[in-house]
């Protein structure tokens, strides 16, 4: 049993450490992440030596994992081509690959990286690898002679190691080369050092080909970009021509406005522009589209003025407008209302168009937006193709609709996009 | 102070903001007003959106506290909140709108043409954002125990379910208007009820209960290193502030980004005068206040106690309304920003990510907020400046405007920054407050050189790995943007 005089002194030691409790949050909240770091550090490292432990197959089995994880582990760094940031990461991953002493890899105009020892060799290495960049045969350097005065590459490395020096051919011209350093040159390393220069040979044509689709991405959307249809075209004129005699002065506002229209249209600069301009298109477009349809086209906008200055494709709103007059509300009886709003969701600018016209049937849609029909719905599909090819394929457009029961389109774009220039 | 009263103001307040969140916007145009609807915000609008979000429970609260108790040593504090944004005036607010990125990761992410920086700063970023959200729900407990009566984390739930509900039902659509409504009704809680006080003292002829330059505590003033040191921090540290940087996309380009900062200059100015008086008046007429260790309160118990009745305690609710207008603006301008931040980079980016974010974002730091207690709003919050001013700070600068800096550098600079700083957090944690060190207790001074240094040195080491598209992305930074086509 516990005395009084006991119960006191537990009393008085927890007030006591209640005085030096930490008296600020952050503090304790800084305390609490540290040891939680702690944890998940002694957790990492225990993971890692248990699986050491674990049986991984015959060492055969071994060697091969081996080399393929050092094979995967170098063509990562090497998927943007040869430069000197992944060729330095790379070059270490293949010396374990060929097991020699040093490993240089070098462009046609330098050398890239060197991972290993006699590093001393570097500034020579150009002029050692002159004949295999030139000829694109793979040579072969014996140790200990002294390079010859007049530098050909014959007369040896000069120093206490052999070299190979492999070409890196992609197609036919020689990029660049892979040297590898050992006391010996065996056939084994000549051999080894030659497959290695080709697996690299063949990282580099990967990373052209990913370089060619960029550019071919990039032409497609500039093919894509949208172009103001011929019908509008003429319909506008024919309907300005019709004010000229009775009202001149609207006829000249709206030829102005035509004028603006088809000079933001045609512009040549840059695939990007901002919300609030595309919405300044559109506001010129229906104009002109009620000096055709009069009171029968009524249109009402939300717009967050957080979202206007967001960078969306060229061109990319103004279709789906047009869609919406056009194949919404043409074909309609009576009066139809089209709303456009622009809302702030997060990371996201969320553009959506709406309209009560006929709608359209979605089997039909799907088809046309999946490129098997030529519909009458051609800007839907320029536009949803281009949304996916800049921002991928969860950017596309999501359309609802069914026969009579009109259209809402929405388009989700990133705030975010540093890349590009409005 | 009667509960109900304070209840009232504390529901109004939340309604208020919820019901601007949803229906701010649901005024539909015509096309007739198409060029009134496709107006961007105009600077004066954003900057006060911008000091509605800034000025958090440690401005509203925490300062006059810091004045009543160690009088002008606290002064440091507005005159830093305040002259951090001449900071982001001259050195990143055009910039970084020209950038183009929407958050501080993107930012880096673009600069430096690297995913490894992208993940260290959103770590760094949701870090600073948790830390800084847990005074905000210090604050909203304190509140709720003084005035209501009710148990403390009543305040912080109450917070925390409010913010989550808006920002998870979309409520934050025209979030610009919510915080720009924010600022003046904080200012407006904080003049009204002051003015009042001096003109209802001055008419009594109420007698001085002390001197001002009396020290109520006997707490010895802080030493010139400290405030050296938290002046660093809170210059610096604003920079760096996700919340803050995120509202200045709002802006169409970075001209009008510069001229909403300077005005944001402005409305700092004038808002702090009134804490300042708060503190003043407290120390002559109140000292009591100090002694009973309720400093932090002190803004809330003032009309009470020198007014009185029916008067003081509808001032008082006022002064409830104000406090809690700072809790829920700077936390859900936070929760909108770390949830953008998490589900971009954790749970790809959808609009169910961002929820679910969201609402992770609001739940950890209320966790830490029960776990601890908190006696000085504003020197916690000096302290998360501080770590702002330690990582995210250099990175930004030194992107903006040396051509030289490397990821690896970047990685480097906020990994040192961040342990040095948090290093000193938890070392000063361990000691205590009474027998921490100064350069412990304020570490910005030595951390955020020891920082740049890091980041300096290890780019220098590495020059190799300057991305190649740094000088298209400088230019960008530094050019002005083509003027926009929507102005006849």
């Amino acid at each position: 049993m516990r005395s009084p005089n006991g119960r006191d002194a537990a009393t008085n030691g927890t007030r006591h450490y209640a005085g030096t409790m930490p008296d600020s949050p952050l503090l304790t909240a800084a305390a609490v992440a540290v040891i939680a770091m702690a944890i998940a550090v002694v957790a990492g490292v225990g993971l890692k030596v248990l699986r050491s432990f674990r049986d991984l197959g015959t060492d055969a089995e071994r060697a091969t994992y081996h080399t393929l994880h050092a094979a995967s582990q170098a063509g990562q760094h090497l998927r943007r081509g040869l430069n000197p940031a992944g060729a330095a990461k790379a070059s270490r991953h293949l010396r374990t690959l060929l097991g020699c002493e040093a490993l240089a890899l070098m462009d046609t105009s330098g050398v890239l990286a060197w991972d290993g020892a006699a590093e001393e060799l570097k500034p020579q290495l150009m002029r050692l690898a002159e004949g295999v960049l030139a000829g694109g045969r793979t040579a072969v350097l014996p140790a200990g002679q002294p390079a010859g005065p007049d530098g050909a590459p014959e007369d040896g490395t000069g120093s206490a190691l052999a070299a190979v020096i492999a070409p890196v051919r992609a197609g036919t011209r020689v990029v660049g080369a892979v040297a590898a350093f050992a006391p010996s040159a065996g056939a084994g390393l000549v051999r080894a050092t030659g497959e290695v220069a080709d697996w690299v040979a063949a990282q580099v044509e990967l990373a052209e080909l990913d370089a060619s689709r960029t550019l071919l991405m990039e032409a497609e959307v500039r093919a894509l970009r949208a172009q103001i249809s011929p019908h509008f075209i003429y319909n506008s004129l024919n309907a300005i021509a019709s004010f000229i005699n009775t009202d001149p002065a609207r006829a000249r506002e709206l030829v102005v406005e035509f004028a603006d229209f088809t000079r933001y249209s045609f512009r040549r600069h840059g695939d990007f522009t901002t919300l609030a301009e595309e919405l300044r298109c559109i506001d010129r477009y229906l104009l002109l589209e009620r000096a055709r349809f009069g009171e029968r086209v009524q249109v009402s906008l939300r717009v967050a003025p957080e979202v206007l200055g967001t960078v969306i494709p060229f061109l990319s709103l103004q279709p789906l407008v047009e869609n919406a007059v056009r194949h919404g509300l043409e074909a309609k009886e009576g009066p139809g209302h089209i709303s456009i709003t622009a809302n702030d969701a997060g990371a996201f600018a969320e553009v959506t168009i709406e309209d009560d016209g006929v709608g359209m049937d979605p089997k039909q849609l799907q088809s046309m937006l999946a490129g098997h029909t030529d519909g009458e719905h051609v800007g839907l599909r320029n536009v949803d193709a281009r949304l996916r090819q800049v921002y991928g394929n969860d950017h596309g457009l999501v359309i609802e609709t069914a026969p009579g029961e009109g259209t809402l389109i929405t388009m989700r774009v990133p705030k975010s996009q540093p890349g590009h220039d409005a | 102070m009667n509960p109900g009263v304070a209840l009232a103001a504390l529901a109004v307040v939340s309604l208020a903001t919820a019901v601007i969140g949803f229906y701010g916007l649901r005024i539909s145009r015509t096309t007739g007003d198409f060029y009134v609807a496709s107006r961007t915000v105009r600077p004066w609008w954003n900057a006060s959106a911008i000091g509605g979000e800034y000025l958090s429970a440690a401005s509203f609260l925490g300062v006059a506290g810091l004045i009543l108790l160690s009088g002008t040593d606290a002064l440091w504090f507005p005159v830093g909140y305040t002259a951090g944004y001449l900071m982001l005036l001259l050195f990143v607010a055009a910039p970084l709108r020209r950038s183009g990125a929407y958050t501080i990761p993107d930012f880096t992410e673009a600069r430096l043409d690297s995913r490894a920086v992208r993940r260290v700063t959103s770590l760094v970023v949701v870090l600073v954002g948790w830390l800084y959200i847990v005074p905000q729900l210090h604050g909203a407990a304190l509140t709720i125990r003084i005035t209501t009566g009710l148990p403390s984390w009543a305040g912080s739930v109450a917070v925390v379910v409010v913010v989550c509900l808006t920002v998870v039902a979309g409520g934050m659509r025209s979030i610009t208007f919510v915080q720009a409504f924010q600022y003046w009704l904080k200012l407006t809680a904080l003049a009204v009820p002051i003015l009042f006080i001096i003109f209802v003292l001055a008419g009594n002829g109420t007698p001085a209960l002390a001197p001002p330059a009396a020290n109520p505590t006997g707490v010895a003033p802080a030493g010139l290193y400290q405030n050296v040191s938290l002046l660093v921090a809170l210059l610096f540290g604003t920079l760096g502030l996700p919340h803050v940087l995120v509202r200045f996309y709002t802006n169409p380009d970075g001209q009008s980004a510069r001229r909403t900062t300077l005005i944001v200059l402005g409305l700092m100015s004038v808002f702090y005068l009134f804490p300042t008086a708060y503190g003043l008046v407290g120390r002559v007429f109140a000292p009591g206040l100090a002694r009973s260790g309720q400093a932090d309160a002190m803004v809330l118990l003032l009309p009470g106690e020198l007014v009185g009745g029916t008067a003081g305690d509808l001032l008082s609710a006022l002064v409830v309304a104000g406090a809690f207008a700072a809790f829920l603006s700077t936390t859900s301008g936070l929760v909108v920003s770390l949830a953008g931040v998490i589900s971009q980079d954790v749970l790809g980016g959808g609009v169910d990510g961002f929820r679910l974010a969201a609402v992770v974002s609001a739940l950890v730091p209320l966790g830490f907020a029960f776990m601890t207690d908190s006696f000085a709003l504003a020197g916690s919050v000096g302290l998360v400046f501080a770590f702002t001013a330690s990582t995210v700070c250099p990175v930004l600068l030194l992107g903006i405007w040396w051509r030289g800096l490397t990821d690896a550098g970047a990685i480097a600079g906020m990994l040192t920054g961040g342990v040095l700083c948090g290093g000193a957090m938890v070392m000063g944690a361990l000691a205590g407050a009474a027998s921490t060190p100064a350069w412990l207790a304020q570490p910005a001074a030595w951390t955020v050189p020891a920082a740049f240094a890091v980041m300096v040195l290890v780019s220098r080491a590495t020059v190799h790995r300057v991305p190649k598209t740094m000088s298209r992305v400088m230019t960008r930074l530094h050019t002005p943007e083509r003027p926009l086509a929507t102005e006849r």
